[in-house]
């Protein structure tokens, strides 16, 4: 068994083998691939035994499970009203800037995806972003800097 | 009229009770007819922004037949604009269990499911740890009862009970339609009920303080307290409790920034109020006699004279274009033309007059669309087209 068939069966252990076992198990590849790839997918209606296109059918349906490779931190910026109205741009400018990409790239290094995502639920503190599942608010473009500066140096890079 | 520019302030919600055992113990006593008579005397409406009656609605699960029935608490919160519930979860969790478990006990349900946005997985481990513990107490006092955290995936309208179901149930989330209701044909076409975070808050308030006290709260029609999340052009922002039934001048006076020029009120899927029409609307739910009643689920968003109302109506329709779930073509379509329709008439490509047409389609979709989402977009369109026209325009 390669890694991603160990890694659905594991998933289909824990969360069974039926219809509504598909969304756990989904979120539990992206967490750990980051992505859904077509292999895995199929993998997974081949474990729950129903069609590869049902899978696909589901995934593609959610917003935060990613059919295209991301990179190991996916930033998601808030772009709904307020954070739009509080300087989401800036923030937005200033994470292109830092890493050298266009939004919805990833760094060639694999690092870092930057999306824009539609309400987080933190207007009254506009603008937020998620770093995978960790939330930042009151964002400036400083406050940008220091945050990005420190998922760099985790990866060993300045 | 009494008290001119004083807002009811409550604190229930986020008091904290070290007492859940005992509300949970001595509901669990109860007969179950007593309490649904509490709840339907409360007058408890639905805290997401529908308003339906939460005591008919257990009642209804209670009295429907099955093998197997369901609680489920709805964490999807996702309307721009509101940020309570992530709130309730966080501060005082065990209220919303113990509701959850005191409906479970009425309607004959072994399980309930917390369906917790994606947005929010930060919340989860720290949710889990007050199951866990809350699982103890219901072993203890021998209550067959289990909850478990559904994680949503990035969906607005999983928000709508009827996607959410299909969503649990591994599917894309897409609107059914109603009838039948979440009562009779709910999670895997078993009678569910599905209450928004924040009602079962609101039920955990009434178990301990009884329903007279919530009813001597707000106004007629509207019963109770409720959770404002207060954002946009203001000096306070954040999450308040008050009694339903204010005048909209009467928020502004306290939350606007001096300069306000208009409110949304219910989040990118409710109205926007003008500055002229502030003193003419009441928050709460319908059947006020005078003046415009607007429900809400709490989304308070404040605009100041700098804001472009159009960039304000563009966002919202990119935002429902891309969480149309595309299922019916009134909402999937609507939503397109609409943002494009805006965006023409913004360039001089189509006439002023354009925006009736549009208007139009706003109201069909209204009529035609599947589910709340599509049905609710003229709410915003309607009410930001006709009062700031000429915004549009130049």
């Amino acid at each position: 068994m390669n890694p991603i068939q160990t890694l659905i069966k594991e998933l289909a252990d824990v969360h069974g083998r039926r219809r509504e076992s598909i969304l756990p198990i989904l979120q539990g590849v992206v967490e750990q691939e980051k992505y859904l790839s077509e292999d895995s997918m199929v993998e997974i209606a081949r474990e729950i035994d129903i069609p590869a296109s049902d899978v696909y059918g589901t995934a593609t349906f959610y917003s935060f499970l990613e059919a295209k490779k991301m990179g190991k931190y996916v930033i998601r910026v808030c772009k709904t009203i307020t954070c739009s109205m509080k300087g989401k741009n800036q923030v937005l400018l200033t994470i292109q800037e830092m890493l050298k990409i266009k939004l919805g790239d990833t760094t060639p290094d694999k690092r870092f995806t930057i999306l824009e995502t539609n309400c987080l639920g933190w207007c009254h503190k506009a603008p937020a972003m998620l770093i995978n599942d960790e939330v930042y608010t009151e964002l400036t473009p400083e406050k940008v800097r220091e945050i990005l500066s420190s998922y760099m140096k985790k990866n060993g890079q300045i | 009229m009494e008290s001119i520019h004083q807002l009811k302030r409550a604190d229930f919600i986020f008091r904290n009770e070290n007492d859940w055992e005992k509300i949970l113990g001595n509901a669990l006593k109860r007969k179950n007819q007593d309490i649904i008579k509490e709840l339907i005397s409360s007058e408890l409406k639905g805290r997401g922004g529908a308003g339906f009656p939460t005591g008919l609605k257990w009642k209804f699960a209670s009295e429907a037949e099955a093998d197997e029935k369901f609680i489920i608490c709805n964490a999807d919160e996702g309307e721009p604009g509101t940020f309570k519930d992530r709130e309730i979860l966080t501060k005082v969790p065990y209220k919303v269990l113990t509701a959850m478990a005191v409906c479970a006990n009425i309607i004959g349900a072994k399980k309930g499911f917390i369906y917790l946005r994606g947005e929010y997985k930060f919340l989860k481990e720290e949710l889990n740890k007050a199951i866990d513990e809350f699982h103890y107490y219901c072993n203890e006092i021998n209550f067959d009862f289990t909850i478990k955290i559904f994680m949503g995936s990035g969906a607005y309208v999983c928000g709508e009970e009827t996607a959410l179901f299909e969503s649990m149930e591994g599917k894309r989330g897409e609107p059914r339609n109603k009838p039948p209701f979440p009562t009779i044909k709910g999670y895997m076409g078993k009678p569910t009920v599905i209450n928004n975070v924040e009602t079962l808050a609101h039920v955990f308030t009434i178990l301990k303080y009884g329903a007279k006290k919530f009813y001597d709260l707000g106004v007629q029609y509207s019963r109770g307290t409720k959770l404002f999340s207060v954002s946009g052009d203001t000096p306070k922002p954040g999450i308040y409790e008050l009694e339903l039934g204010m005048s909209l001048q009467d928020f502004v006076y306290e939350f606007g920034d001096g300069d306000t020029k208009a409110v949304q009120v219910g989040g990118a899927s409710g109205f926007l109020v003008p500055r002229k029409n502030f003193k003419d609307a009441a928050i709460g739910f319908k059947g006020k006699l005078t003046g415009i009643s607007l429900p809400t689920g709490g989304s308070m968003m404040l605009f100041n004279s700098s804001r472009s109302m159009f960039n304000v109506l563009d966002n919202y329709l990119k935002f429902f274009r891309e969480e149309s779930c595309g299922q019916c073509t009134p909402c999937r379509v609507g939503c397109q033309q609409l943002q494009m329709g805006i965006k023409a008439v913004k360039r001089g490509e189509k006439p002023s007059s354009y925006l009736t047409k549009l208007l139009r389609l706003a109201e069909t979709m209204q009529l035609a669309a599947k589910c709340g989402l599509g049905q609710s977009v003229a709410n915003s369109f309607s009410s930001i087209v006709d009062n700031f026209h000429e915004e549009m325009i130049y």
